[in-house]
C-alpha cells in the first residue's frame, strides 16, 4: 500500500468523508485530516435533515463507520495540517497530531475517565453548542469516530497546573491504563498527489445582531441549538423546552447574519430558509398546539423537493410572515417580537416563549492558516475562491487542489456531497495518470 | 438639494427589498401612520412619492433605527427628511416648526431666544471665551443655553471641567444652534447657511477640540459639517477619559440605583454606548442597573428630529412612558440621560404621568457635580 | 458440522446498558441451544471487542456469530470482515438489534431486558441454520456511457476520458451543447455562454478517449453494473466528431444500430422548458411581445434575429416587464417544484435590458426572489441598484390596451391591484422533465420523483447514484440546475462511474435468489415482480432463470411465486420462521 497513489483530503465533515470514500472506493488511497476528536462535522449535530426529514445521524453514522474502516483511508483526527510544500502530483504534506493525552490503541471507549474528570460538566459542549456540558476528558458525541477518549489539553488541570489533586483521577480509574499525559505531538509527513479542501463553515455569531438579544435571553436561541434542542440524543432528549415553563409560541427569525451588508455578509447562506421550514415542522410534530410563525423575507426553496416541504409546513398550520423583525424584548416573563408585516403593511409585536434565530454560515475563523498554507485566495465573501464560478466550481487557482462542501460557499448536504464528489473524480483522474507524464499530454 | 428631482432620485433607495425590518423597528410606527418601508416601496414602484397631506411625516424623531437595522444598507430616514424638504419647500410646514426655523435664521436658536443672552447662564461661573484662547471649545448648545432645566446640566459639566482643570472657553453669544434639527425637518437651505457660519467662527477661533452637551449638536459636528476637521467629543467621552487618567476624582458618594437611557444620536447614531455607562458605574456608592431596552435595542425618547418642536399626530400615546414602567421595573430611582432633548421630554413626560415621584430624571454629569 | 454459536452482546456505552441489562442478555444468551460462549462487551466494534470474536472463533471453534448491538446498517459489514479474518464464512453473522429496536425505543429497564432476549434468541435460532455464501467479483468493462451531449454529459465525459477511459456522449440532437448553446451571457457572473462551452466541447472533441454520436439515441440497454450491452440507433445526419458541423453534406449513410459494450452509464438528458402556452391567462402565442425567457436569450443575442438588439417588430419597448414562476410552484400544472434558476436569469435578462435600454422602465414580477448561490445575492443586489423595479406579486393576466400591452397584478406590498402597461413581457418559463425521459428510463430502469425527474437513489447522501447500479445521474434530468451546479453534479456522476472503471472489478451481491426448477411453471409472475429485471423465461427449458449478478435479493420473486420455487439465499423459509419461532 505503501506506493499507493494517495490524496490529502482536509476537514473530515460530510464533504470531506465524502470525497475520501470515493477516492478510496475507486482503490486509491486518501488520508483524511480532522481537527475535531471525531469525524461528522456539522452535520452530526443536526437533527432531521430537509427535506426528507432523514434522521441526521441515522444517515450519516454508517457512513463514519464506513470512513473509519476503509482500509484504503487513513485518518488523522485531532490532527492538523501544517506545512503544504511541492505541486500537483507531488506535494509534501506535514500532519501535526495534537496530543490526546490518551493512548488510542488501549484506550476501549469505556468513559471511566470522563466520568472522573476533576472537570466533569463544568465544560461547555461544542457539539450540544453550549447547551450541554463536558469535562476535559471527553468523546465529543456518542456515535464519535474514532470511539475514543480524548483530554483537553486546553482545559485539563493536570496539563495546564501540572496537578490535578493528589493523583489525577481520570488516570487512576482507567482499567485500560491508557492516559498518558506525557503525550506529545506528533509530526507525520505524506505524500500525495491531491489535496481536497473541506473545511466546511463557522455559524454565524448571533450576538453581533444586537436587536435580538442574544445571549441576554436565554429564549433566544440559534438553529444550531435548535437542532440540540430537538436531538433525541441531546440535552433534553429531543423535548422542545429550555425551562418549566410550557412552550405556547414558537418564533423563527430567517436572514440573521446573511443578506447583510452592514455585516459584511452580503450573501445569502442557502440553508437556513429550508432549515427552519424542517425546524418549525418539528416543533409542530413534537408540539401540536404551539403556535409556530416563521418571518421571512424571500422564502428560498430551490432543491428537489424544497417547496413540496414548504407547502406541507403551511399546510402543518405553520404561519409565514413577510418581514424581518427588528427587535426583541421582554414583557413580562414572555419575549415580545417586533416586526412589520410587509403583507398587512402595519407593524406588530408578536409574543414568544422561544424565538429560534436562522444563523447563517459564514466563512471559518481559521480560513486565513488555510490560504495560507495552501496559497488559496478567498472570493469577495470570504469563502475559498474556485478557479471558475461555471465551469470549475470544485478547482482552484493552484492546480491539484479542489474545494469540498461549504468551505467554497453555503451549501445543502446534497450539494455538498455532490461537490465532494467532484472533487473526488478530479483527484481520481491525477491520481490515474501513468506516472511521470503529466495529465495534458496523456494519448 | 433640488426638490424638482422625485424622492427616487434624491434618496438611494434601490438596496431596498421590502424587508420591513426599518418599519418594524420605528418606534412611532405602533402610534401613527408613519410607515417608512411603505413609502421606500411608492417612491420605487411609482417613482415619486407626495407628500401632500401627509402629517405623519411630522412624527418621524430621526432617532435613526431604521438605518441601524437595514440589511441593505439603504437609509430609509433619508426619505422622510426628502418629504419634508418638499413641504418646507412649499411652504406646507407645521406653525410651530416653522416658528422655530425663523427663530434659527433671526435669532440663531429655535426658541425665540435674544442672542445676546445666550451666555447668561454661565455668569459668575469663571468661564472664558474661546477667543481668549483655550484647549477645548465648550460647545453649550441652544437648550443648554436658555432652557432653565438644562441649564443645570451646563453649568454642572462647567464643574466638572474646572474639577479636571480642563482649559476650556465657550463662544458666547457667537454661539448659534448647531442644527442638527433644522437638518432633519427638512430645511437644507438654512442648515448650509448657517453651517457655513458656523464653520467660519470655528476656523477663526483657531478651535483644535470641541465638546458638546447634546449628542445632537455631536452627530452633526461629526458626521454632517463637511471639511470639519477638528476632533468632536460628547461630554461623556469626555469626561470618561477625564476619570480614566485620574484627572477628575470623586470626593463623595451617591448611594442610589441608577439606570440609563441611550439617547439615540449618541447610541444608534453614533454608537456611544459605553463612556456614560463607565462614568455611572465609576461613582462611588452608585448601583448600575441596565433596563431590558438599551443599547442598540434602545427606546427612542420622542424628542429628537424636530419633535421637539411640533406635537405629532398622536401625542396622547407617549413612548417615554413605557420607558418609566421598564426604570421602575428594574427598580432604579434614578434615570439618568445624556442629551437635553431627553431630559426635557422626560421630565414632562414624568410629570404627565405622574412618574415624577417615583423617578427623578437627570443628566449624567449633574450625578457627578454632586460627588466631585 | 453442529452449529457452534458465539453470542456478543454490546452495551454500546450506556446506549444500550442503560435501557437494558446486557449482563442478564448475555447470560440468558449462554443458556440457549448450540450456544459456546456468549459476552458482553462495553463496545464490541472496538478494537478489543473485535480481538475477543476473533479469538473466540480460533480458541472455541466458533462457526456461527450473532452480535447483539446496533442497527445492521451500521456495524454488519465491520463484523463480517471480523470474522472473515478468522478463518469463517462472513455470512455466518447474525446482528440482533437491541440498540434502535430496543435500547432507543424502550424506557422501562426490566421489559426492556427481556425484550432483548428475545431478540437475541431468535437471532440465535436463525443464526444456527445459516449457510455460507460465496462472495462475488464480475470484470468491468472499461469504458462508460454518456447519454446526451449537454453540458452536464459533456463534463462527466472529460473526467472519465481524463482518467483514462473511454466515454461515448451518445446526443440526440446534430450537435453537441444541449441548452447551454441556446444561451447568451450566465449569471452572476455575465461570462459568455458559448465561450464557456466552447472550451468545453473543444476538449471534447479533441480528446482521444471520447467518442461523440449525434444524431443518436439510447434505444436499449442490457446487463448489469460493469457490463452493459447498449444499443444506439443512429440517424442518418450523423457526424461523429464534429460536434459543431452543421454541414449537410456531412451525411452518413442509411440508419444503423451501434452495439457498444460499457461499465458504467451516465445519463445526462437534460430537461424541457416549459410550454407557457399552458398559462393562458400571460396570451403567450396570441401577443408576439409576450416571449419566454429562452427567446429572450435570443432576442438579446448578437448572432439573433435583431442583432442583439431588443426590438419587438421593430420598435423599441419603453416598458418590458419580467414574470416569474411561469410553470413552477404551480400545483395546478402538477408543477409544484420551484426550477431554481428563473428568478437569476430574470435578474440577468434585467440587466441586459438596461444595459441596451438605459431608460426603459424594467419591472420585475417576484413573489420571492430566490437568489441563493454564490454570488447571486450580490448580483440581485447590483441589479436592482441598475434601476430595475422589483415588485411582489404574480400577475394575474395580460390583455391589450391599443398598441400595448397590460399586465394585471397584485402588487402585494401595496396590498393594491395594479395595471403595468408594457411593450415586452418576458416570461420566466421553468424547467420540466424531459417529454421523452420514459425512452431512457425504460431500458435503464430509472426511477421518477413526484416531480418527474429521474430519482436520484437518496436525496441527501446520495444525490447522483440510482436504484441501478452502474448508472448515474447528472444534470437537470434528475432536477432543476444553474451550470454551475450541474458541472460538480456531472464530475459527482464521473466519480461515481469511475470507481468500477478504476478498479476494473465490482463485488456483486451474494444475497441473490434461487430458483428450484422442479418447482417452477415459468409463469413469469416472478419477472414482473422484479424491478432490476433479473428474471427472463428461458424459452429452451420454459423455465424461469435468475441473473445472479443482476439480482438484488430484495425478495420480491419469492413472494410473487405461486409454486414457491423461488427463495432468497440467506432468508430462506427455515432461517426466517426458526426466528421468527424464537421470538414468539
Amino acid at each position: 500500500m505503501g506506493d499507493m497513489e494517495a490524496t490529502l483530503v482536509i476537514g473530515a465533515g460530510i464533504a470531506g468523508m465524502q470525497a475520501a470514500l470515493d477516492i478510496a472506493d475507486a482503490g486509491f488511497k486518501a488520508y483524511l485530516v480532522e481537527k475535531e476528536p471525531s469525524i461528522g462535522g456539522r452535520m452530526a449535530q443536526l437533527d432531521e435533515t430537509f427535506p426528507t426529514l432523514d434522521c441526521s445521524s441515522c444517515i450519516l453514522t454508517p457512513q463514519m463507520v464506513s470512513v473509519g474502516g476503509h482500509p484504503n483511508i487513513e485518518l488523522f483526527t485531532y490532527s492538523e495540517v501544517v506545512e503544504v510544500d511541492g505541486s500537483a502530483g507531488q506535494f509534501k504534506v506535514k500532519v501535526r497530531k495534537k496530543p490526546r493525552y490518551i493512548d488510542v490503541d488501549k484506550c476501549t471507549g469505556c468513559g471511566i475517565c470522563a466520568e472522573n474528570c476533576r472537570l466533569k460538566d463544568r465544560i461547555d459542549s461544542e457539539f450540544n453548542v453550549a447547551m450541554g456540558r463536558r469535562g476535559a476528558a471527553y468523546m465529543p458525541f456518542p456515535q464519535a469516530v474514532p470511539l475514543k477518549y480524548t483530554i483537553d489539553g486546553e482545559h485539563c488541570l493536570m496539563i495546564q497546573r501540572g496537578k490535578c489533586g493528589k493523583s489525577p483521577p481520570c488516570r487512576d480509574a482507567c482499567p485500560a491504563e491508557a492516559i498518558d499525559f506525557k503525550q506529545a505531538e506528533e509530526i507525520v509527513e505524506l505524500e500525495v498527489v491531491a489535496i481536497i479542501v473541506a473545511t466546511g463553515f463557522d455559524p454565524f455569531d448571533a450576538q453581533l445582531k444586537p436587536e435580538y438579544g442574544y445571549g441576554v435571553y436565554e429564549d433566544v436561541i440559534t438553529g444550531l441549538q435548535f437542532e440540540r434542542l430537538s436531538s433525541a440524543s441531546g440535552p433534553t432528549f429531543g423535548e422542545i423546552k429550555l425551562d418549566e415553563r410550557p412552550i405556547k409560541d414558537v418564533v423563527f427569525i430567517q436572514c440573521v447574519g446573511s443578506r447583510d451588508r452592514t455585516l459584511g455578509n452580503p450573501y445569502c447562506s442557502r440553508v437556513c430558509c429550508m432549515y427552519t421550514a424542517k425546524q418549525a415542522h418539528l416543533v409542530r410534530e413534537k408540539l401540536p398546539e404551539a403556535r409556530v410563525t416563521v418571518f421571512y423575507t424571500d422564502m428560498r426553496a430551490f432543491g428537489k423537493g424544497f417547496e413540496e416541504f414548504y407547502d406541507r409546513v403551511r399546510e402543518e398550520r405553520v404561519l409565514y410572515r413577510r418581514g424581518n423583525p427588528s427587535e426583541i424584548y421582554r414583557r413580562g416573563d414572555r419575549l415580545v417580537v417586533r416586526a412589520e408585516d410587509t403583507l398587512l403593511a402595519k407593524p406588530i409585536e408578536m409574543e414568544a416563549d422561544l424565538v429560534v434565530l436562522a444563523i447563517g454560515l459564514v466563512p471559518r475563523e481559521d480560513a486565513d492558516d488555510v490560504t495560507g498554507l495552501l496559497h488559496l485566495s478567498r472570493s469577495g465573501d470570504g469563502f475559498f475562491m474556485e478557479s471558475h464560478p461555471k465551469l470549475r466550481p470544485t478547482e482552484t487557482e493552484v492546480e491539484g487542489i479542489f474545494l469540498a462542501g461549504c468551505c467554497q460557499g453555503p451549501k445543502d448536504i446534497p450539494d455538498a456531497v455532490a461537490q465532494a464528489k467532484a472533487t473526488a473524480s478530479s483527484a481520481i483522474v491525477m491520481m490515474s495518470q501513468p506516472k511521470d507524464k503529466p495529465a495534458a499530454d496523456q494519448e | 438639494m433640488e426638490t424638482d428631482q422625485t424622492i427616487l432620485e434624491r434618496c438611494d433607495l434601490w438596496g431596498c427589498i421590502q424587508c420591513g425590518k426599518c418599519t418594524g423597528g420605528c418606534p412611532l410606527s405602533f402610534k401613527t401612520t408613519l410607515n417608512v418601508r411603505r413609502l421606500i416601496y411608492e417612491a420605487l414602484v411609482e417613482g415619486d412619492v407626495n407628500p401632500d397631506g401627509m402629517e405623519e411625516l411630522w412624527d418621524c424623531t430621526t432617532c435613526g433605527t431604521c438605518v441601524l437595522r437595514c440589511p441593505k444598507e439603504v437609509e430609509p430616514v433619508d426619505v422622510i427628511v426628502a418629504l419634508r424638504t418638499e413641504l418646507v419647500d412649499g411652504g406646507i410646514i407645521p406653525p410651530t416648526i416653522r416658528d422655530a426655523l425663523t427663530s434659527v435664521f433671526r435669532y440663531g436658536n429655535p426658541s425665540l431666544m435674544q442672542p445676546e443672552e445666550r451666555a447668561d447662564w454661565a455668569e459668575g461661573l469663571g468661564v472664558k471665551s474661546i477667543s481668549d484662547g483655550a484647549d477645548v471649545l465648550y460647545f453649550v448648545g441652544c437648550i443648554p443655553s436658555y432652557d432653565d432645566r438644562v441649564q443645570k446640566v451646563a453649568k454642572a459639566l462647567v464643574k466638572a471641567f474646572h474639577k479636571a482643570e480642563v482649559d476650556f472657553g465657550i463662544l458666547g453669544v457667537e454661539e448659534k444652534c448647531c442644527c442638527n434639527e433644522v437638518r432633519r425637518v427638512g430645511e437644507e437651505g438654512l442648515f448650509e447657511y448657517v453651517v457655513e457660519e458656523q464653520q467660519e467662527l470655528f476656523s477663526s477661533c483657531n478651535v483644535e477640540h470641541i465638546v458638546t452637551t447634546s449628542p445632537h449638536c455631536f452627530n452633526t459636528f461629526t458626521n454632517e459639517y463637511e471639511g470639519l476637521d477638528i476632533k468632536v467629543q460628547h461630554y461623556t467621552q469626555f469626561v470618561a477619559e477625564l476619570i480614566d487618567n485620574g484627572k477628575l476624582a470623586f470626593t463623595g458618594e451617591l448611594n442610589k440605583v441608577v439606570t440609563y437611557h441611550d439617547p439615540c444620536f449618541l447610541g444608534k447614531q453614533n454608537a456611544v454606548y459605553d463612556e456614560p455607562r463607565k462614568i455611572l458605574q465609576s461613582i462611588p456608592g452608585v448601583e448600575f442597573r441596565e433596563m431590558d431596552r438599551t443599547r442598540d435595542r434602545s427606546l427612542c425618547c420622542e424628542g429628537g428630529g424636530g419633535r421637539m418642536w411640533g406635537e405629532g399626530t398622536n401625542p396622547e400615546e407617549r413612548l417615554a412612558t413605557s420607558r418609566f414602567e421598564e426604570v421602575l421595573s428594574v427598580g432604579a430611582d434614578i434615570m439618568a440621560v445624556a442629551c437635553p432633548f431627553c431630559l426635557l421630554t422626560f421630565d414632562l413626560a414624568a410629570k404627565a404621568g405622574g412618574y415624577d415621584e417615583k423617578v427623578q430624571v437627570t443628566d449624567i454629569i449633574e450625578l457627578v457635580a454632586e460627588v466631585i | 458440522m453442529p452449529p457452534k454459536v458465539g453470542v456478543y452482546v454490546c452495551h454500546c456505552g450506556i446506549n444500550i446498558a442503560h435501557t437494558v441489562a446486557v449482563q442478564d442478555v448475555a447470560r440468558a444468551a449462554a443458556g440457549l441451544p448450540d450456544v459456546a460462549v456468549a459476552r458482553d462487551y462495553i463496545y464490541v466494534c472496538s478494537d478489543p471487542g473485535q480481538q475477543s470474536i476473533q479469538d473466540d472463533i480460533k480458541e472455541l471453534g466458533l462457526n456461527r456469530v450473532v452480535v447483539a448491538s446496533c442497527s445492521p446498517r451500521m456495524h454488519e459489514l465491520t463484523f463480517r470482515r471480523v470474522i472473515q479474518e478468522a478463518g469463517l464464512n462472513p455470512y455466518y453473522l447474525q446482528i440482533a438489534n437491541i440498540r434502535e429496536q430496543c435500547s432507543w425505543v424502550h424506557s422501562e429497564r426490566g421489559s426492556a431486558t427481556e425484550k432483548a432476549k428475545e431478540v437475541v434468541a431468535a437471532a440465535v435460532s436463525r443464526a444456527r441454520l445459516l449457510e455460507p455464501l460465496e462472495e462475488r467479483e464480475v470484470q468491468v468493462t472499461r469504458a462508460a456511457l454518456v447519454v446526451g451531449g449537454g453540458i452536464a454529459g459533456l463534463q462527466a465525459a472529460l473526467d472519465i476520458a481524463d482518467a483514462g477511459y473511454i466515454a461515448y456522449v451518445v446526443e440526440k440532437e446534430s450537435t453537441v451543447g444541449g441548452k447551454v448553446a441556446q444561451l447568451g451571457l450566465t449569471f452572476p457572473t455575465l461570462d459568455d455562454a458559448g465561450t464557456l462551452l466552447g472550451e468545453i466541447s473543444e476538449r471534447v472533441e479533441q480528446h482521444p478517449n471520447i467518442e461523440v454520436f449525434t444524431n443518436s439515441e439510447l434505444v436499449d440497454a442490457e446487463g448489469f453494473i460493469g457490463n452493459f450491452q447498449v444499443k444506439v440507433h443512429r440517424h442518418p445526419r450523423h457526424s461523429d466528431k464534429g460536434a459543431h458541423s452543421d454541414n449537410a453534406e456531412d451525411l452518413a449513410p442509411a440508419e444503423s444500430v451501434l452495439e457498444l459494450g460499457v461499465g458504467t452509464v451516465i445519463v445526462a438528458t437534460g430537461f424541457d422548458v416549459f410550454d407557457a402556452s399552458l398559462k393562458p391567462e400571460f396570451g403567450y402565442s396570441v401577443y408576439d411581445n409576450v416571449i419566454t425567457a429562452l427567446e429572450f436569450e435570443q432576442l438579446s443575442s448578437p448572432s439573433g434575429p435583431t442583432g442583439g438588439e431588443i426590438k419587438i417588430d421593430g420598435r423599441t419597448p419603453e416598458d418590458v416587464v419580467f414574470i416569474h414562476c411561469v410553470g413552477s410552484r404551480d400545483r395546478n400544472l402538477g408543477n409544484p417544484y420551484c426550477s431554481r434558476i428563473c428568478c437569476m436569469y430574470t435578474a440577468k435578462q434585467a440587466h441586459i435590458v438596461r444595459e441596451k435600454l438605459p431608460e426603459a422602465r424594467i419591472t420585475v414580477f417576484y413573489i420571492d426572489v430566490r437568489a441563493f448561490g454564490k454570488g447571486f445575492e450580490e448580483f440581485y443586489d447590483q441589479v436592482r441598484e441598475e434601476r430595475v423595479r422589483y415588485r411582489r406579486g404574480n400577475p394575474s393576466e395580460i390583455y391589450r390596451r391599443g398598441d400595448r400591452l397590460v399586465v394585471r397584478a397584485e402588487d402585494t406590498l401595496l396590498g393594491k391591484p395594479i395595471e403595468v402597461e408594457a411593450d415586452l413581457v418576458v416570461l420566466a418559463a421553468g424547467i420540466v422533465p424531459r417529454e421523452d425521459a420514459g425512452q431512457v428510463a425504460g431500458p435503464l430502469k430509472l426511477s421518477r420523483s413526484e416531480d418527474g425527474f429521474f430519482m436520484e437513489l437518496h436525496p441527501k447522501l446520495r444525490p447522483v447514484d440510482t436504484t441501478t447500479d452502474g448508472v448515474y445521474l447528472a444534470g437537470c434530468c434528475q432536477g432543476p440546475k444553474d451550470i454551475t451546479d450541474t458541472i460538480a453534479q456531472a464530475k459527482a456522476a464521473a466519480s461515481s462511474a469511475l470507481i468500477p472503471l478504476s478498479l476494473g472489478r465490482v463485488r456483486v451481491e451474494s444475497v441473490t435468489c434461487a430458483i428450484d426448477p422442479l418447482l417452477c411453471s415459468g409463469c413469469g409472475l416472478c419477472a414482473e415482480a422484479c424491478v432490476y429485471g433479473a428474471l427472463a423465461l428461458d424459452g429452451r427449458t420454459g423455465l424461469m432463470t435468475a441473473n445472479q449478478v443482476v439480482c438484488k435479493g430484495c425478495g420480491a420473486c419469492a413472494t410473487a411465486c405461486p409454486s414457491g420455487a423461488i427463495v432468497v439465499k440467506h432468508f430462506t423459509p427455515d432461517q426466517i420462521l426458526a426466528e421468527v419461532e424464537a421470538a414468539i
